[in-house]
């Protein structure tokens, strides 16, 4: 059992929680994810690692309630446990394998979109604790699904903040934010871009416009994480690789985000399903015209 | 009685069971175990024996069958197998301990797969372990991977008296015995859980949610945790696709996601939280075991289903039984037939299956006549689910992380067959990840073969 020693609402279904886990913690790096389950019957929900503490041997987790399995995970409080948190899984981000000359050279711009936030600040706080500054772009849809905005700003060179309804911030989405800041003048050697899929999309656009290489982190369907089930394949450039094993960051201007939204649909109608059955209980025999 | 022929099994009616997940199979009672034991003629120079891959004394628990003795019957197998319930299911016995009976000269041969299997359920009902280690060796070995291979690598060296840990990447132990093997062929908290419960009663601990490769290093096993020796029974856990257009599109599974959503994640149970595709019409692309299983939980779930295989039912590599059962349930068999294609709507998901027939020409490498394309014969299915069924490859999350372990070309790990020694000084490795998927009993062979070398080297050592 893996327990749980900090869990915190962090904004309107968004939580946070410390889960003591000292083979992860142990090993784990920016860029890696963990599996968890909650019970015995619970589903295997893969989660990006926000943070972690070598010393206390626990790992940091941030997850936005979308299914069923989620949303009875949020009500999970402080001293409750994981049945199951197994990691760390995929590859850790390209950056930590650089030199410090070599990051120092580079001018790094990170593109968090509403929980992408999460998965960005390791990150940002790595390259913070080995004297690199990196811009930050945080947007959400509004300002009180604004998350880790203190914590962010304590590591990143320059935050910019941006709602879509112009509620905190400046206005408008991350794109226009990049826009803004090359029209600025400022230059970026590399992009990293971390939010919902079609955040990533336009973002890659709009970088591979400004010839601006740019890196994505993928969180398709999976199963495993360990590359037994092919579920989490995505079409890299001419290529089909498997980004719970390959992944999950990837070459954004080669990725198939078509077909890889595409894919995430897969189950959206048994997981709306699955919701309804526990937010109805017994008392949930279809008819309602939501399901079979 | 006639002697020549076996002993029938009692099965679920086919009808009836083509909706459910319970075990097709029902085994034998004691009365119909000790009747099908008689028709054994006990040879001195036993062929059964050397027909199975770890060797259990056939003849001898045999004869204790007919006696009726089913506790010493027990004891004599579990001496060389440590999970007898499962090898009495899924074992290939016509190939194997069966095809080499006697009996089987001039009739049927004696049904030796199901005895194993009511002995083992038989002392599992009456609560009989195998015995364990009397005095401790004081060395710890770790076992990566709890599937077939890893479980008897570490009940033979428990036994022997090492300390033993098994490292499980997923969050239950059994391998493929959990997440491939469907229900209905292999109970898995009945049978499954119980036989691994055996494993554990005789000292060894297993540690689940651990990706050796990724949580730790084979490296760091050895210098940080203290381990003496290491055995790599980490399967071939690595899907196959065909490599064809339309199969990124939504309903195109691999088998090994889709058996384990409904095996380990029990998505065939409605009240689990792990969804798995309700397809309409389902085609599974293979014809190995693990197509059939796929197949046959496809058909469970209330599918149409068709076995798309390119050659033809001769050359099936799946169990002649399964292949049986399949049949009999009423799955739909699709020889001579290759896919080319998957089509799929405007929003991506799959509509049919594009294929051509085949014809067989000359024998191939592997000795099978080779399946050639019939020229305008392209036709497509219409469906909405695939199984890709094409067999996997190891994982190389191991040999990838570890220094000086050699693999083929296949990123099969080389290891030596008497022994399961590797090219890294005190790793072993055996079962599917040194040999490419086989089978659940030729893993286990491997595991004894290779709890004997990590013997010796450890006593030499």
């Amino acid at each position: 059992m893996y327990k749980i020693v900090k869990a915190k609402e962090l904004t309107t279904n968004i939580y946070l929680m410390d889960v003591e886990a000292p083979r992860v913690a142990k090993y784990c790096e920016p860029g890696q994810f963990v599996i968890v389950r909650m019970d015995e019957e619970g589903e295997r929900i893969p989660l990006t690692i926000c943070d972690y503490d070598r010393e206390k041997e626990t790992v940091t987790i941030v997850f936005q309630t979308v299914g069923a399995g989620t949303k009875m995970m949020a009500e999970l409080k402080e001293g409750d446990s994981f049945h199951d948190f197994v990691g760390p899984l995929g590859c850790p981000s390209e950056l930590v394998n650089e030199t410090p000359e070599a990051l120092k050279a580079k001018k790094i711009l990170f593109v968090a979109g509403g929980v992408g936030a999460a998965p960005v600040y390791p990150q940002v706080k790595w390259l913070h604790e080995h004297g690199v500054a990196a811009d930050v772009i945080v947007g959400s849809k509004t300002k009180d699904l604004l998350i880790l905005e203190k914590e962010m700003e304590s590591v990143a060179g320059n935050l910019y903040v941006t709602t879509d309804d112009g509620s905190y911030g400046r206005s408008g989405m991350v794109t226009q934010v990049i826009k803004d800041l090359v029209a600025e003048g400022k230059q970026y050697d590399l992009c990293v871009a971390i939010g919902p899929m079609i955040m990533m999309k336009f973002v890659c656009l709009l970088t591979k416009e400004l010839n601006i290489p740019t890196i994505v982190s993928l969180n398709p369907i999976m199963v495993d994480g360990t590359g037994m089930c092919g579920a989490c394949r995505v079409t890299v450039g001419s290529e089909v690789k498997f980004a719970c094993v390959d992944g999950p960051e990837f070459d954004g201007h080669k990725v198939n985000f078509d077909e890889a939204m595409r894919r995430q649909q897969m189950y959206k109608t048994d997981e709306g399903k699955a919701i309804l059955k526990l937010e109805e209980g017994d008392t949930h025999h279809g008819g309602c015209g939501h399901c079979e | 009685m006639d002697v020549l022929k076996k002993v029938p099994v009692r099965e679920q009616d086919p009808k009836e069971r083509a909706t459910n997940f319970e075990e097709v199979c029902l085994g034998y009672n004691l009365q119909e175990a000790m009747c099908e034991a008689s028709r054994c003629i006990t040879c001195k120079n036993a062929q059964c024996v050397k027909g199975c891959p770890v060797s259990i004394d056939i003849p001898g628990f045999i004869a204790k069958v007919k006696e009726g003795n089913i506790q010493e019957a027990y004891q004599i197998i579990s001496q060389s197998s440590a999970l007898p319930a499962v090898c009495g299911r899924v074992c290939p016995q016509e190939s194997q301990c069966e095809g080499k009976c006697i009996r089987g000269f001039k009739g049927e041969a004696v049904s030796i797969g199901k005895l194993e299997r009511f002995v083992a359920d038989w002392a599992r009902e009456n609560g009989i372990s195998p015995k364990g280690a009397e005095v401790k060796k004081g060395k710890k070995v770790a076992v990566i991977g709890s599937g077939p291979a890893g479980l008897t690598c570490a009940g033979d060296l428990a036994k022997m008296g090492y300390d033993v840990t098994i490292f499980e990447a997923l969050h239950e132990p059994g391998g493929v015995l959990v997440y491939g093997i469907p229900e209905f062929r292999l109970p898995k908290k009945a049978v499954v859980a119980k036989e691994i419960e055996n494993v554990k009663s005789l000292g060894v601990t297993i540690e689940t949610n651990v990706v050796v490769g990724k949580s730790i290093t084979i490296d760091q096993l050895i210098e940080e945790e203290g381990f003496d020796a290491v055995f790599v029974g980490s399967g071939a856990g690595l899907p196959k696709f065909m490599g064809i257009p339309g199969e990124n599109s939504n309903g195109v599974f691999s088998a090994n996601e889709y058996l384990t959503r409904s095996n380990l994640m029990k998505s065939f149970d409605p009240r689990s939280n792990t969804p798995i595709m309700h397809g309409k019409k389902v085609a599974v692309v293979g014809g190995g075991n693990v197509a059939m299983d796929a197949a046959r939980t496809a058909l469970r779930l209330g599918a149409e289903v068709h076995i798309v295989y390119r050659r033809s039912e001769e050359e099936l590599p799946a169990r002649v039984e399964e292949v049986h059962h399949a049949k009999e349930e009423g799955i739909i068999f699709d020889l001579l037939t290759n896919p080319t294609e998957i089509l799929a709507d405007e929003k991506g998901w799959v509509t049919g299956l594009k294929c051509v027939k085949m014809e067989l020409g000359e024998p191939d490498a592997s000795g099978r006549r080779r399946p050639v394309v019939i020229p305008d014969s392209e036709f497509v299915m219409e469906l909405d689910t695939v199984i890709m069924s094409l067999g996997t490859s190891p994982n190389p999350l191991i040999s990838s992380t570890t220094e000086g372990l050699e693999v083929n070309k296949w990123k099969c790990i080389v290891a030596d067959e008497a022994t399961g020694m590797t090219s890294k000084e005190g790793v072993y490795a055996g079962g599917d990840a040194v040999t490419g998927a086989a089978t659940v009993i030729l893993a286990m062979g491997a595991g004894k073969a290779a709890a004997k070398g990590i013997d010796e080297y450890l006593s030499n050592k």
